[in-house]
């Protein structure tokens, strides 16, 4: 089986059927998996670039000002897109959504009784740089309560869509904030298994990133799989 | 080494972002080769409809080429195709796609759509291939060859009748007798 890069890691990645999270009981596939080998259409994907973006899709706090500045805590996040081997990612999109900073979306389903902000969408899109670097400006999110039991209320978050080099490296993830208490009571976020992968999904205070007067910074690193080290198997070749 | 990123549900609340309109389209009217509709419904476990997901599709062009430096044919591919949509199902969860009938990809036998699921009570995305109905290279996919008899269909996009571009069917059963082979690699 031809497999040039290494496969999804379910120890770390969370499984299809998560009962504490509700809607994974109808909506997760039970029969197993049926594994097919890297080709090309598993080793391309989609290409972006500049021409993709609009000049403050980076700056979330700008986007969308109508008559005035989105309420709520100024921050900037920064971070790399790597893969499993460490090696950084450049020209990959991410693309970003949000609650706003009272825990509310722009969203005909979103009920919860707490205002909207008219200068605020929660919407972004940022391209690593030469080295896999983004970075973007936003409002730190609120926390927002769902049905899936009693009193849950969602960690505050920043959702992450990841293209990295190739379809495989295909990603939708959720970045999370330093000491929050929610973060053990999340279903969402305890169905990752492993704990060091849900620590990877916290980002940290970056106070080299947080600028005077102005913004607090949060580092948060994204790590897709990787091309496989294969010093042995050359001679398959 | 780092270890892998885990995967986070997309949510109920991704629209604004990651559907701004039109990305369900792969065509312009210069692209070549037949230009089709896939349309389908995405169904939960009780066979009710899942109005809250989102569907990715990543294909060839019409010759089998993709615009991708992966592709040592990427020289050829069409420039007026990108081969990447998305979809968001709607209230009756379905979806469609305005793309065109991918060609064989260089060493491979049939042609297919690599499709990409997200939704609201999805931890991680589920993985599938659109395969077409009408293709006589079926037979001798690996692939397909590799999915149990009794599950093979459930690949299989069905030609349906339409008065416009011509039309086929894909539904996506997350659970259940008609469960989707869904793919891991
Ligand atoms: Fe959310």
């Amino acid at each position: 089986m031809t497999k040039p890069f290494n496969s999804l890691d379910w120890q770390v990645q969370p499984p299809y059927l998560y009962a504490p999270y509700a809607s994974t009981v109808k909506r997760s596939p039970q029969k197993p998996l049926v594994v097919v080998p890297q080709k090309m259409s598993e080793l391309t994907g989609p290409v972006f670039g500049e021409v993709d973006l609009k000049p403050l899709d980076n700056d979330l706090t700008r986007n969308a000002v109508v008559n005035g500045e989105p309420i709520g805590e100024r921050i900037i996040v920064v971070g790399r897109l790597l893969d499993e081997n460490g090696r950084p990612i450049p020209n990959a999109l991410l693309e970003v959504w949000q609650a706003n900073s009272c825990g509310r979306y722009i969203h005909k389903n979103d009920q919860h009784d707490a205002p909207l902000d008219p200068n605020f969408t929660g919407t972004g899109r940022v391209l690593t740089d030469a080295h896999g670097e983004y970075r973007f400006t936003t409002i730190k999110p609120g926390a927002y309560p769902w049905r899936n039991h009693e009193n849950a209320w969602r960690p505050p978050h920043i959702h992450f869509s990841v293209f990295g080099r190739n379809f495989l490296q295909r990603l939708v993830t959720q970045m999370y904030f330093p000491g929050d208490p929610l973060l053990a009571l999340d279903p969402i976020f305890n169905g990752i298994p492993d704990e060091n992968g849900r620590q990877r999904l916290i980002s940290s205070y970056a106070h080299d990133i947080t600028t005077p007067e102005w913004a607090l910074g949060y580092r948060f690193d994204i790590v897709v799989c990787g091309q496989r080290e294969t010093p042995f198997e050359t001679k398959e070749a | 080494m780092p270890g892998q990123s885990p995967s986070q549900t997309v949510g109920p609340f991704f629209h604004n972002c990651l559907i701004r309109g039109g990305e369900n389209s792969l065509t312009t009217p210069q692209t070549r080769g037949q230009h089709i509709l896939i349309q389908g419904q995405v169904l939960d476990g009780d066979g009710q409809p899942v109005p809250d997901a989102m569907v990715e599709i990543w294909q060839a062009d019409a010759h089998g080429f993709f615009n991708h430096p992966e592709d040592p044919n990427q020289a050829q591919a069409d420039p007026h195709f990108r081969g990447f949509g998305r979809a968001e199902t709607v209230d009756d969860g379905r979806f469609t796609f305005h793309t065109v009938k991918p060609g064989i990809i260089p060493g491979e036998q049939t042609p297919y759509v690599n499709v990409r699921l997200f939704s609201r009570g999805m931890l991680i995305h589920a993985v599938t291939r659109i395969y077409f109905a009408d293709e006589t290279g079926n037979t001798s996919d690996a692939v397909l060859n590799s999915v149990p008899d009794k599950r093979r269909g459930t690949l299989l996009a069905m030609p349906v009748e339409s008065p416009g571009l011509p039309t086929y069917c894909f539904n996506i059963h997350l659970q259940g007798e008609l469960e989707t082979v869904f793919f891991d690699y």
